[in-house]
């Protein structure tokens, strides 16, 4: 709210203690998952502040499931899926931004169906599809549908709308081509919004679970949240102190980027948000 | 540039991207469409014609209503509550309270998480007897419950889980939103003597309508597309009482594979969501200020 | 039909020229999905075993992949079933025979283990376990992890509450008795302790099971062509089940998570839990007090179904991959090695002459209660198995969780559920 209002002390402690304590609510199913995967088995349901901390519930889920595997599956499909974005949502957009052609605006209503309709609700034909090109239960699989990223095109074609024309005419007339006047003028100034769509996009996709459940089988394809899964799956003998590791183990890389490059991240996701 | 070529230019570089998204987009609705008038191809026989028998076994199946029912209530359940939270969370967060690089820590930090590993740290959370919520409701002296086992507090269970996801994704966008407005605004406001409450009520509010447009058009969605907590928590049980639209698909297509009352259970979701499309441009576009 | 595509083709080229590149060492793969559905380092056991037989057989390599629950076991290997590319062999449910067999998956046995020693293997195991392994007088799976239910009990809480610690309930009417007297409330009425725990959640109708078959009554024919959920006895078993948390308030209500059981029977929470004869190593290295392992109580006789998976062997997989899978199985059923896994796991020992070796005989003298489940055999049935098995155990599992959250009343639910069964089973044929 502006700092043209400023609200009494009474109003400001009230404010304070309430806006606290929703952040404690907030924080503490994932502050109750790292005392578990830190503490023996024994006390994974009691809160004794002198217990012992240990590594061995990592050892032990680490060693349960090829977790490096996974882990290396996660961290091939989410390069692959965004240079593949960052390929093809770049020259899509730069054709919606800057060229006149037939059935432009029809072609980018359709586009913005994915927005709308994105490929995890159509998971049956995908998956259809999938079989009929051979490529099931492989990383490309998992890949392919979200390559065409609606929402990139989307986001870059405003950015590239704001570039002043003259730097395009400039770069014209020293004979650039159409290519080169993108890659030298446009995807430069597009820094921030590469940024913004990276951060987002592998967020997404290193998250992402029903589509690659459906679409893998073998330990080489699945990435570290269908492992989790398999991993976690009811018909063991839950162990929670194992299985929290194992969660804090998954959701490591993206938490522990988050921490580290808390205002990147939050500046990303705010620049995608902005219309 | 000729014209003719800025044609072919134009095309040539939209080409790729167009073609993975008719193949993977266009290309499946229509065939979702195709597949739901014939019946599931068995052992070697091909699909015969089947009309709008699969649509007809829809309306008589009671797990369908029963996901329908429960996925209404679900986005009754989640959006406005994690809108609501999601503005609250940013007016504090954009403010001079103390702590607030904390705060918006704790509140965004979900977003980042597999929704998997949250599904899994709340089934540990709301397991009966050791479980976190069982310790903490014992202390206010609440009865001990079997929260994700009985049909009818397992769904709201589901709902707090999503909530707890989605509010900071939100609250990020209000945030930047918040941080649009220029302070000459909230100046000349409190020069006339409005109150804080009037002041945003009448101005930061309908300030903010873009923004809300956009945050509830994405609730919507995720309201119809995330089931991964469903999976992991409930299985849609006890007795489909968490039973959501997209989970049932996945159970009919790929439980049951019975794919072309599946494809048929698509169309539903297919039709919700371009409503929510042609909802999104044809009426709230009208009610928005622009600055 | 194997459609042309892209993939097959370059799978094709490739595997020509690896063929070429490997010249005379001509080796089978045999990939082999498992599922993990007790608690301890499986994996380990399996590739342990696998490396072993690779060992013996050296022209055949195997590559064991772990699926998850048999749920998601049987779902990949459908999947790869369907897009052309199956695993050789995998361990799936018993009861999931029929489905196999409607989506044309597997190849049964006979066709196989065609010699005079394989016919003899084929007859070498428990009946009870063949049960849910043949049909239309073929073998289509054979016996690999298999389990029955058992009651474990804390007999530190025995003794507590004044039972005698080593005397587990005999029949329904005593576990009502013991269970009401091992239940400890606190001063605001909670249960801190409940009398007995029976999971419901994910495949409630195996738990049901440990019902029906003790009152007397079959869920299914043998066949898998009809269910007989509405039958009287079937009702009044699940009201007696619906009753434990109901009205005699010695189990909680609603629907009990069956992975967390075992660990509600170390935490104490329950005196007495119902869960596989497969948790039993696990339970063994867990628990930090005395146990008891006891068949399922009585009411008209003694009974539970019997559980876990049997190996199958895929249609799609070529001949040399098919008889490797078979000299695969047979290997893993060794009378020696079924005693092994038993003991590693819990699992019942799948065949007589296993419990007549050496080891397992000295196991089951320094801890007896692994013989429990084998004893509970005699009395155990074929789990509910049908086609479209899918379908049909969730309309049964929907309507038996409607009871326990008292959604429903036992005889609604049940009639329902048949009536949903027969609509399925009708359309399937």
């Amino acid at each position: 709210m502006s700092a043209a209002f400023t609200p009494t002390r009474a109003e400001a402690a009230i404010e304070t203690t309430a806006a606290w304590l929703l952040g404690v609510l907030w924080i503490l199913p994932l502050a109750y998952a790292v005392w578990t995967a830190f503490h023996p088995s024994e006390f994974s349901a009691r809160f004794v502040l002198t217990a012992p901390l240990t590594l061995e519930n990592f050892a032990k889920a680490w060693d349960a499931a090829p977790f490096a595997r996974y882990f290396f599956n996660s961290f091939a499909l989410v390069t692959m899926v965004l240079a593949a974005q960052l390929v093809l949502c770049t020259l899509a957009a730069y054709a919606f931004a800057r060229f006149e052609f037939w059935g432009k605006d029809a072609a980018f209503l359709l586009v913005l169906v994915q927005l709308m309709i994105m490929p995890d609700v159509l998971i049956v034909e995908n998956y259809t599809t999938m079989a009929r090109l051979g490529i099931l239960d492989s990383i490309p699989a998992i890949g392919l549908p979200y390559m065409a990223s609606a929402f990139g095109i989307f986001l870059l074609r405003q950015t590239f709308k704001s570039v002043p024309r003259e730097l395009d005419e400039a770069a014209r007339v020293e004979g650039a081509s159409p290519l080169q006047v993108l890659v030298k003028v446009y995807v430069p100034l597009a820094r921030p919004t590469y940024l913004a769509f990276g951060l987002v996009s592998v967020s997404h996709h290193w998250n992402n679970f029903l589509w690659p459940l459906i679409v893998t089988n073998s330990v080489t394809s699945r990435p570290v949240t269908v492992g989790l899964q398999v991993f976690s799956s009811g018909d063991q003998g839950i162990d929670w102190s194992i299985i929290t590791a194992a969660t804090l183990m998954t959701s490591a890389p993206l938490l522990i980027g988050f921490l580290l490059f808390q205002r990147q991240f939050v500046q990303s996701f705010m620049r995608a948000g902005i219309r | 540039m000729k014209r003719g070529s800025a044609h072919v230019t134009g095309w040539l570089l939209l080409l790729p991207a167009a073609a993975l998204l008719a193949l993977f987009t266009h290309f499946p609705v229509a065939a979702t469409l195709w597949h739901s008038f014939f019946a599931t191809p068995k052992g070697g026989r091909a699909a015969p014609f089947v009309g709008l028998d699969n649509y007809r076994v829809m309306v008589a199946d009671e797990v369908f209503w029963r996901s329908m029912v429960n996925n209404l209530w679900f986005a009754l359940g989640t959006i406005p509550v994690s809108i609501a939270l999601a503005l609250i969370m940013a007016l504090w967060v954009n403010g001079k309270m103390r702590g607030r690089t904390w705060l918006r820590m704790a509140f965004f930090t979900p977003t980042v998480l597999p929704m998997i590993a949250v599904a899994n740290i709340w089934m540990f959370f709301y397991t009966p007897q050791y479980g976190l919520l069982e310790k903490l409701t014992s202390l206010f002296g609440i009865a001990s419950h079997n929260w994700l086992g009985s049909e009818s507090t397992a769904l709201i269970c589901v709902i707090v889980v999503a909530i707890w996801k989605e509010a900071g994704f939100f609250m990020i966008f209000y945030l930047a939103a918040l941080q649009q407005i220029s302070p000459s605004l909230g100046e000349a406001a409190a020069l006339e003597g409005a109150s804080r409450g009037y002041y945003f009520r009448r101005i930061v509010f309908p300030l903010l309508m873009p923004t809300t447009l956009f945050v509830l058009v994405n609730a919507v969605i995720n309201s119809f597309r995330l089931v991964d907590h469903i999976v992991v928590m409930t299985k849609g049980g006890p007795n489909n009482a968490t039973s959501l639209l997209l989970f049932h698909i996945y159970q009919v297509g790929f439980n049951f594979w019975d794919s072309a009352y599946a494809a048929a259970l698509s169309m539903v979701l297919l039709a919700i969501l371009a409503l929510v499309a042609v909802g999104q441009f044809v009426f709230l576009d009208k009610r928005i200020h622009y600055q | 039909m194997k459609a042309f595509t892209i993939g097959n083709a370059l799978r094709s080229i490739a595997a020509g020229f690896a063929l070429a590149a490997m010249g005379a060492l001509a080796q089978t793969e045999v990939t082999f999905y498992y599922p993990v559905a007790v608690g301890g380092p499986i994996t380990k056991t399996i590739d342990q075993m696998s490396a072993d037989f690779e060992k013996e057989n050296p022209g055949i390599k195997v590559k064991p992949i772990y699926a998850g629950t048999y749920q998601e076991t049987i779902v990949k290997s459908l999947t790869a079933h369907k897009s052309g590319t199956p695993p050789t062999t995998a361990i799936l449910l018993s009861t999931d025979m029929f489905t196999l067999i409607d989506e044309d998956a597997i190849v049964p046995f006979d066709d196989l283990a065609t010699s005079a020693d394989d016919k003899a293997w084929i007859k070498s195991f428990f009946p009870a376990f063949m049960a849910n392994s043949q049909t239309g007088g073929k073998t289509w799976g054979i016996p690999f992890q298999r389990s029955t239910i058992v009651l474990y009990w804390n007999k530190e809480l025995f003794k507590e509450a004044g039972l005698d610690p080593d005397k587990a309930p005999a029949n329904w009417k005593e576990m009502v008795e013991y269970a009401q007297k091992l239940t400890r409330r606190d001063a605001s009425g909670n249960a801190t302790q409940w009398g007995v725990q029976v999971p419901s959640s994910g495949f409630p109708y195996w738990l049901f099971q440990g019902f029906t078959t003790p009152n007397g009554v079959e869920l299914m024919n043998a066949a898998g062509t009809e269910t007989y959920f509405d039958k009287p006895e079937v009702i009044e078993a699940l009201a007696y089940w619906v009753d434990l948390g109901r009205k005699h308030k010695v189990m909680n209500i609603g629907v009990i998570e069956w992975g967390t059981t075992p660990k509600d029977f170390f935490e104490k929470k329950a005196a007495m839990i119902w869960t596989t004869t497969g948790n039993l190593t696990n339970v063994k290295n867990n628990a930090k007090f005395d146990f008891g392992v006891a068949m399922l109580p009585a009411a008209k006789r003694r009974g539970s179904p019997t559980g876990g998976g049997n190996f199958y062997v895929f249609k799609k997989a070529t001949k040399e991959q098919q008889a490797a899978a078979v000299k695969f199985a047979k290997w893993m059923t060794t009378p020696e090695r079924a005693a092994q896994w038993g003991m590693d796991t819990g699992y019942v020992a799948v065949r007589p002459d296993a419990w007549e070796t050496a080891r397992m005989k000295e196991y089951v003298k320094g801890f007896p209660v692994a013989a429990v489940a084998r004893d509970q055999l005699q009395y155990s049935v074929a789990e509910l198995s049908t086609h479209d098995n899918q379908r049909v155990t969730k309309a049964l599992n929907d309507g038996l969780q409607a009871a326990l959250t008292g959604a429903k009343t036992p005889e609604q639910a049940m009639k329902d559920a048949q009536a949903e069964a027969t609509r399925i089973l009708k359309s399937a044929r």
